[in-house]
C-alpha cells in the first residue's frame, strides 16, 4: 500500500463532495419544496453526462459548452417530465411517487442502454485540466482542483441567488411553510417548476462533471442514487447550507475510508447515514 | 337488510375462505403435472410469491414503505449458507427456522430502532441498512465469499424430496407447501383483530395514536413477523439455487418484489401471486433477449400503475366485477 498521503485525500475528498453537492442540491430543495420522493434525479445526472459524452465524442465540441448544453437540454426535458408525470402526484402517498420515478430511472436506463450500450464512457478532458497540478506541498490531478473550484463557485452562487434574490427567497418561504406563502399570493407552483429545472440542469451538469471521477454507465442512475439520497437526508430537505455540509463531510468519509480501508468500502457511509438519521430524523439542518 | 346489517355481515364474513382463493392452488398444483418442463421457473415464481407476501404484510397492510426489504431475504439466504459451508448442516427445515429466527432478529432490531422515522427518513433508513448488511457480506469475505458467492448443499427433505438439478418435481412440492404453509400463517394475521389495527396504522395513524393503540408496538411486531417470512423465501432461494452472492442483498432484490406486488396490487393478499407470476413468465420470456425492451416496459407499467391503477391487476380485476354485479343488479 502507497503510504498515506493526508493533502491528496483531503483533496480529492473535496472534489468528490462538492461534485455530491453540485448533483444533490436540486433534490434537497424540490424535496424540500412539494415533499415528492423524486428517485429520478440520478437519472437526470446519467442523461447530462451521456449529452456531454455525445457532444464531445461525436461532434468534437468544447467541454464547457457540452456542460452547458446537458443543462439546458435536461433543464428543459425535466419539466415537460414536472408537467405531465410529477404534478398529478404531488398529493398522492409516497408509494405512487416512489412507483413513479423508479419506472422513469427503469425507462431511462433502457433507452440509455439501447443508444450507448452498457460500456462505461469516457471524455477527452481540455489538455490543461488532464494532468497533474503542483501546488508546492504535494502534486494534484487539475481536474480534481478545478472541481472544487467549481463547487465552491457554484456554492456562493446559489447562496447569493437563494438569500439575496425576491425568487430565492420565496422559495426559502415556500419550503418553510407551503400554505403561508401560497396565501400571500407566491404561486408555489410554477415556483417548484422552475426549481425543478434548475435542480436537473444542475444534476446533468454534475452527470457531466462527474464522468472524470466517478464514471459513467446505464448503471450510475441507481448506483449513485443512494449517495444522492442520503446526501439529501442527512443534509435536510430544503436546505443548502445542509446539502453542502452533508456532502462535504459522505464525500470525505467515502473517499478517505475507500482509500485507507478499501476492504470496508461503503461500509462507513451507510453507518454514519444511520446515526445521523437517528440522532436527527430531519436531517442536520432540516426544518420541522 | 339496513346498510348497517349490511356492513356488519360484510365485516364478520370477511375473513371467510371464498372459492376463488384455492384458483392459485389448483392452478400451482395443475402446474406440477401438467408443465414439467417449467418447474425450475415454477419453483422461482413460488420464492418470489413468498417474499412479496411478505412485503405485502408490511407494505400493504400497515402501510411502512420499505426500499430494504432485501436486507431480511438476504440474512435467510447467508443463514442457510453459511451454516450449510461452515456448520456441515444441511438439513433443510431446521435450516429454514434458522434463517426464519435470524431474519426476524434483524427485523426486530432494525424495526424497534427505524420505525420511529416515517417518511423520506424512513425509506433511507431501511435503504441503509440493507447496504450496510451487504458491505458487511461482501467484507467478510472468508465467511461469506464475498464478490465469488458461496455454495450451499442441502440434504433431500425428510429424506424423500431431493434438491436434484436435474428433477425439479422435489424443490417445487417442498417450495409449494413451504408457500401454503406461510400463507396461511399470513392470513391468519391479516385478517386478526391484530391485522385489523395495522390497517387502521395505515389508513389513519394519527387516530390510531389518540385511540391508545400501542401504534409503535404493532409496527415492530408486523415488521418482525414479515422479516421473518422473508427470511424463508431467501433461505428456500439460497436451497433451491444451491448458490448465492451478494446479489440476494442488493436494491435490485428489494425493487423487484415491490415491483411484483404493486403490479399483482398490494393489500390484497393475492396481489403477490399474480404479480410473481405475469413478473416471472415475461421475464423468462423477454428479459435474456431483449434485455433493453423488457427494463423499459418495466418502468412504464410502473408509470402507469403510479398514474392510473394504484391498486395493481387483482385491483383492477376487483373494479370490474363490482362494476358487473352492479350492472347484473340494476
Amino acid at each position: 500500500m502507497e503510504s498515506i498521503d493526508i493533502p491528496s485525500i483531503v483533496l480529492g475528498g473535496l472534489a468528490y463532495g462538492m461534485l455530491l453537492f453540485i448533483v444533490s442540491v436540486g433534490l434537497s430543495v424540490t424535496m424540500g419544496l412539494m415533499g415528492f420522493v423524486n428517485l429520478a434525479h440520478g437519472a437526470f445526472a446519467m442523461i447530462g453526462g451521456y449529452v456531454v459524452v455525445t457532444l464531445m465524442g461525436g461532434l468534437g465540441a468544447n467541454f464547457f459548452l457540452a456542460l452547458l448544453a446537458a443543462f439546458v437540454l435536461v433543464a428543459l426535458v425535466s419539466v415537460v417530465f414536472e408537467r405531465l408525470l410529477y404534478a398529478p402526484l404531488y398529493r398522492a402517498d409516497e408509494l405512487s411517487q416512489v412507483l413513479l420515478t423508479i419506472g422513469l430511472v427503469f425507462m431511462m436506463i433502457a433507452t440509455v442502454t439501447f443508444f450507448w450500450g452498457t460500456e462505461p464512457k469516457t471524455i477527452r478532458l481540455p489538455s490543461y485540466l488532464a494532468g497533474p497540478m503542483d501546488l508546492g506541498f504535494t502534486s494534484f490531478p487539475a481536474y480534481r482542483i478545478f472541481m472544487i473550484g467549481v463547487g465552491a463557485a457554484m456554492i456562493v452562487a446559489l447562496w447569493l441567488g437563494f438569500e439575496r434574490t425576491t425568487i430565492g427567497a420565496q422559495i426559502r418561504a415556500a419550503v418553510d411553510n407551503r400554505r403561508m406563502a401560497q396565501s400571500l399570493g407566491i404561486n408555489v407552483d410554477r415556483l417548484f417548476t422552475m426549481t425543478f429545472a434548475l435542480g436537473s440542469g444542475l444534476a446533468a451538469m454534475g452527470g457531466g462533471l462527474g464522468i472524470e471521477i466517478i464514471g459513467l454507465n446505464p448503471q450510475y442512475a441507481l448506483n449513485y442514487l443512494v449517495f444522492f439520497l442520503i446526501v439529501v437526508a442527512v443534509g435536510g430537505l430544503g436546505s443548502i447550507r445542509g446539502t453542502f455540509l452533508a456532502a462535504l463531510v459522505i464525500g470525505m468519509f467515502d473517499f478517505a475510508g475507500k482509500r485507507l480501508y478499501p476492504e470496508a468500502g461503503a461500509f462507513f457511509i451507510y453507518a454514519i447515514t444511520i446515526a445521523v438519521l437517528l440522532w436527527r430524523p430531519q436531517g442536520l439542518f432540516g426544518r420541522r | 337488510m339496513t346498510v348497517a346489517e349490511a356492513a356488519a355481515t360484510a365485516l364478520a364474513t370477511r375473513h371467510r375462505v371464498r372459492p376463488l382463493e384455492a384458483l392459485p392452488w389448483v392452478l400451482a398444483v395443475a402446474a406440477f403435472f401438467a408443465l414439467p418442463e417449467y418447474l425450475a421457473v415454477g419453483t422461482q415464481i413460488l420464492i418470489l410469491v413468498l417474499f412479496a407476501l411478505s412485503l405485502d404484510l408490511v407494505l400493504g397492510y400497515a402501510g411502512i414503505v420499505t426500499l430494504g426489504h432485501a436486507a431480511f431475504f438476504g440474512t435467510g439466504a447467508y443463514a442457510v449458507g453459511l451454516l450449510s459451508a461452515h456448520l456441515d448442516w444441511h438439513e433443510p427445515i431446521t435450516g429454514l427456522i434458522v434463517a426464519a429466527a435470524a431474519a426476524a432478529l434483524v427485523g426486530l432490531v432494525s424495526g424497534w430502532v427505524l420505525l420511529r422515522t416515517h417518511g423520506l427518513t424512513l425509506l433511507m433508513l431501511t435503504m441503509a441498512t440493507m447496504t450496510l448488511l451487504h458491505e458487511l457480506a461482501n467484507e467478510q469475505e472468508n465467511l461469506t465469499g464475498g464478490f465469488d458467492g458461496l455454495p450451499v448443499e442441502i440434504d433431500p427433505v425428510l429424506g424423500l424430496l431431493r434438491f436434484s438439478p436435474l428433477t425439479y418435481s422435489g424443490q417445487y412440492l417442498y417450495a409449494l407447501g413451504l408457500l401454503f404453509l406461510m400463507f396461511l400463517v399470513v392470513r391468519r394475521v391479516v385478517y386478526s383483530p391484530f391485522g385489523h389495527s395495522l390497517t387502521g396504522i395505515r389508513e389513519n395513524i394519527l387516530r390510531m395514536h389518540a385511540v391508545g393503540a400501542p401504534v409503535r408496538q404493532r409496527l415492530v411486531t408486523v415488521y418482525t413477523i414479515s422479516a421473518a417470512i422473508a427470511g424463508v423465501a431467501g433461505g428456500l432461494f439460497a436451497q433451491v439455487n444451491a448458490y448465492i452472492t451478494l446479489d440476494v442483498l442488493s436494491l435490485e432484490r428489494a425493487a423487484t418484489a415491490l415491483i411484483v406486488l404493486i403490479l399483482g396490487g398490494h393489500g390484497r393478499l393475492y396481489g403477490a401471486f399474480v404479480g410473481a407470476a405475469l413478473y416471472m413468465i415475461l421475464e423468462d420470456e423477454l428479459a435474456k433477449e431483449f434485455p433493453e425492451f423488457w427494463q423499459f416496459g418495466l418502468g412504464l407499467v410502473l408509470v402507469l400503475i403510479a398514474l392510473f391503477a394504484r391498486e395493481g391487476l387483482t385491483g383492477l380485476f376487483a373494479q370490474a366485477a363490482e362494476r358487473f354485479r352492479k350492472r347484473a343488479r340494476s
